[in-house]
């Protein structure tokens, strides 16, 4: 069976999402590196694989997908659905619980936290100017959206747990829905605005217990805070 | 027991989890919440959905927010067609479309519908037209792909209708009532999977909830 390939640049945070699930799903797969600064997305070759120009795109033997979320299902349904809150133990209840998490971190999390890293890492290295008073008010933002966070994680994990939630979905068990956050994550903790953690200790144990998994470590090994752009070998 | 699912039908994303309950046939209930006295934001509701958003749905025990995972959940407990739950294949497909209308489609015309339909009425603003236009401009690369894609198979997912197209619904038809309507007539496949799935009875059923709460 000919190994998984995946299209994209490593430090880009979706692409991050889809190998920690190929990580965590124990799979072959082989990364296929683009070149964001070369403009690969835009050729014809890659928008025959994704016609919207993005990254990552998963190509399984004659499937190809794209959009990180719906590769992250496909990976996990064929090889890891516990991940899902399916297989062994799980159900439509519980994959619901992840599914609503999953939607919870682009539309709230990632609405917040994105701006902050991109004005604070990236701009000054793509000629954009920080905006100070985008990034003030997505700090607001995000500060209300952890402390939803930290409430979620304060809670019961579930029916016959007594203690409170180690996973965002609340299953008692790590769902795809905890690891969709952490590669934004990674590099928010690298801004000045890490800080803001600090006021959130449920969300900071969190995130500091999954960053210990080995997928975890492995990927964003590959992650350098700065976007590459120090280091000269930027996207 | 019937599901409540909280929230006004003239919302798109309620509008989202109404169609699928109609096409699961499942027994459900609408619970008005009144945002004018920021019943939203109240202890209550909040306890449904921590962001004081809607929609909310209320099975038994279990509380769900956000609509696409509400309409998967709904669709799912009720095997329904529409999320090709036994084809690992097709299923990727009805996620890929799903994420595509969250980002591509959703994304441009939610800032397209407060500016040219509810800021001008609810809070007697102005339409940004710069803002309007560079948004349309996004749709427009959007529905490039989509007339594309319709052009080789009879829905966004494959030949078969699932979520993915329905989830456009709410949206689309609040793009016809704008004055940018027209933006659809460069995309004739666009428009016609559009007016196909506006003429569908769950459909036309809840669209007539969306007008009697507008």
């Amino acid at each position: 069976m000919a190994p998984m390939k995946v299209y994209g640049w490593l430090v880009s945070p979706w692409m991050a999402k889809v190998l920690l699930c190929l990580e965590e799903a124990g799979v072959d797969y082989q990364v296929v590196p683009l070149s964001l600064s070369d403009g690969d997305h835009r050729r014809p070759e890659h928008l025959a694989r994704n016609p919207f120009g993005q990254i990552p795109v998963l190509e399984d033997g004659d499937l190809t997908l794209y959009q990180s979320h719906a590769i992250a299902r496909y990976i996990l349904g064929k090889h890891k659905p516990e991940l899902l809150g399916l297989g062994e133990g799980g159900g439509v209840e519980e994959s619901a619980m992840v599914d609503m998490w999953l939607e919870v971190e682009p539309h709230q999390y990632e609405a917040a936290m994105k701006p902050i890293v991109w004005h604070c890492i990236v701009h000054q290295h793509v000629g954009l100017d920080r905006d100070q008073a985008v990034v003030d008010e997505c700090v607001r933002k995000l500060k209300r959206v952890l402390e939803v966070y930290e409430a979620r994680l304060s809670s019961a994990a579930g029916s016959g747990s007594p203690g409170p939630s180690r996973y965002i979905a609340g299953g008692g068990r790590v769902s795809l829905a905890d690891l969709s956050h952490l590669p934004l994550m990674h590099y928010f903790a690298a801004t000045e605005y890490a800080g803001v953690l600090d006021a959130y200790p449920r969300v900071r144990a969190w995130w500091e217990a999954l960053r210990a998994r080995p997928s975890v470590k492995k990927v964003m090994a590959a992650m350098p805070t700065d976007f590459g752009f120090g280091s000269g070998s930027s996207p | 027991m019937a599901m409540k699912v909280y929230g006004l039908p003239m919302s798109t994303n309620v509008a989202r989890v109404l169609v699928c309950l109609e096409e699961a046939g499942a027994q459900y209930e609408v619970v008005p919440i009144d945002f004018s006295t920021a019943e939203h934001k109240s202890p209550e509701h909040t306890s449904r959905n921590p962001f004081g958003q809607v929609p909310a749905l209320q099975d038994g025990d279990l509380i769900l927010f956000e609509s696409r995972a509400i309409s998967k959940y709904v669709l799912r407990k009720y095997s329904s067609e529409l999320v090709k739950e036994h084809s690992i294949s097709d299923s990727a497909k009805v996620d890929v479309w799903l994420e595509v209308e969250s980002r591509h489609f959703n994304e441009p015309m939610s800032v397209v519908i407060y500016q040219c339909l509810i800021l001008p009425v609810y809070f007697g603003g102005q339409t940004d037209v710069k803002v309007v236009e560079e948004k349309l401009e996004k749709l427009k690369k959007t529905f490039e792909v989509y007339e594309e894609r319709l052009s080789r198979s009879k829905y966004l997912a494959g030949d078969f209708l699932s979520l993915a197209d329905l989830s456009h619904f709410p949206t689309a038809y609040y793009l016809l009532a704008t004055p940018h309507a027209a933006v659809l007539d460069e995309f004739p496949l666009v428009k016609a999977w559009i007016s196909d799935m506006l003429a569908r009875p769950t459909v036309k059923k809840v669209i007539d909830m969306m007008k009697a709460t507008a």
